[in-house]
């Protein structure tokens, strides 16, 4: 569950940078990050399958529910990465602008 | 257990040689005058970023799910693994697996990709024509 969910989330924001006008919301990065760890659970995913067989993929439901959970917090907390990168790099100037503007 | 270490040292590494090559490529810019950025090549850093994005992307996400397992504590020794030499053995032997065949994939489809890069920066104007017709 956690591994389709992530996939889910690497898909839908690589359809967003493919139809983006310009960089600056800097989707590539997030991109990276969710394929990145798409590729990782997805080994994870084929090692399990090697030990438990057909067994893989009926998972209890109280294991399906928490691993839901965590899908959902992973990309959460991608998401939460994705925007600490984008304000600290402002490539449109925006925290700037608007440091100054309180200064 | 600690799979995500192998991807996490790979990263290190490779986010060093990305700013040694990126410091090269300047430097080869300030020498000769000229960029390597072309519309027809993609810099060499840029594409080991895109595998420093994956690597380091994939190695704090799976990290985020050790600490959801228990698996990663905030105190020494940081693996609940490492506390009896039964489980270490067992986490050194998922590294040695799982770690490194997630590793190896993860730079085989950064190949992959770069290869793709390569071919599609290389027909601009066909694509440009398919779309004009």
């Amino acid at each position: 569950m956690t591994l389709l969910i992530t996939v889910f989330a690497a898909v839908a924001v690589t359809v967003l940078w493919y139809n983006r006008k310009d960089d600056t919301m800097k989707l590539g990065t997030l991109c990276w990050l969710y394929w990145g760890a798409s590729i990782m659970w997805l080994v994870d995913a084929l090692f399990e399958y090697a030990e438990l067989g057909a067994d893989y993929f009926a998972p209890a439901p109280e294991e399906m529910l928490n691993d839901m959970f965590l899908g959902l917090s992973v990309v959460a907390f991608g998401l939460v990465i994705w925007l600490v990168i984008l304000l600290i790099k402002d490539p449109k100037g925006s925290v700037r602008a608007a440091l100054r503007r309180q200064a | 257990m600690a799979c995500f270490l192998v991807s996490a040292a790979e990263a290190a590494v490779v986010t060093a040689v990305e700013k040694h090559a990126e410091n090269k490529e300047k430097a080869e810019i300030k020498e000769t005058g000229t960029s390597v950025v072309s519309e027809t090549r993609i810099p060499m850093s840029r594409k080991l970023k895109w595998l420093s994005y994956l690597l380091w992307g994939g190695a704090i996400l799976l990290a985020f799910e050790h600490i959801w397992h228990g698996e990663v504590t905030p105190w020494f020794p940081f693996l609940t693994a490492m506390s009896n030499p039964a489980d270490a053995a067992e986490m050194f032997h998922e590294m040695a697996t799982v770690g490194v065949c997630m590793a190896l994939l993860i730079t085989g489809v950064w190949l992959g990709i770069c290869f793709a890069a390569d071919a599609i920066v290389k027909r601009p104007e066909r694509a440009a024509e398919k779309v004009t017709r």
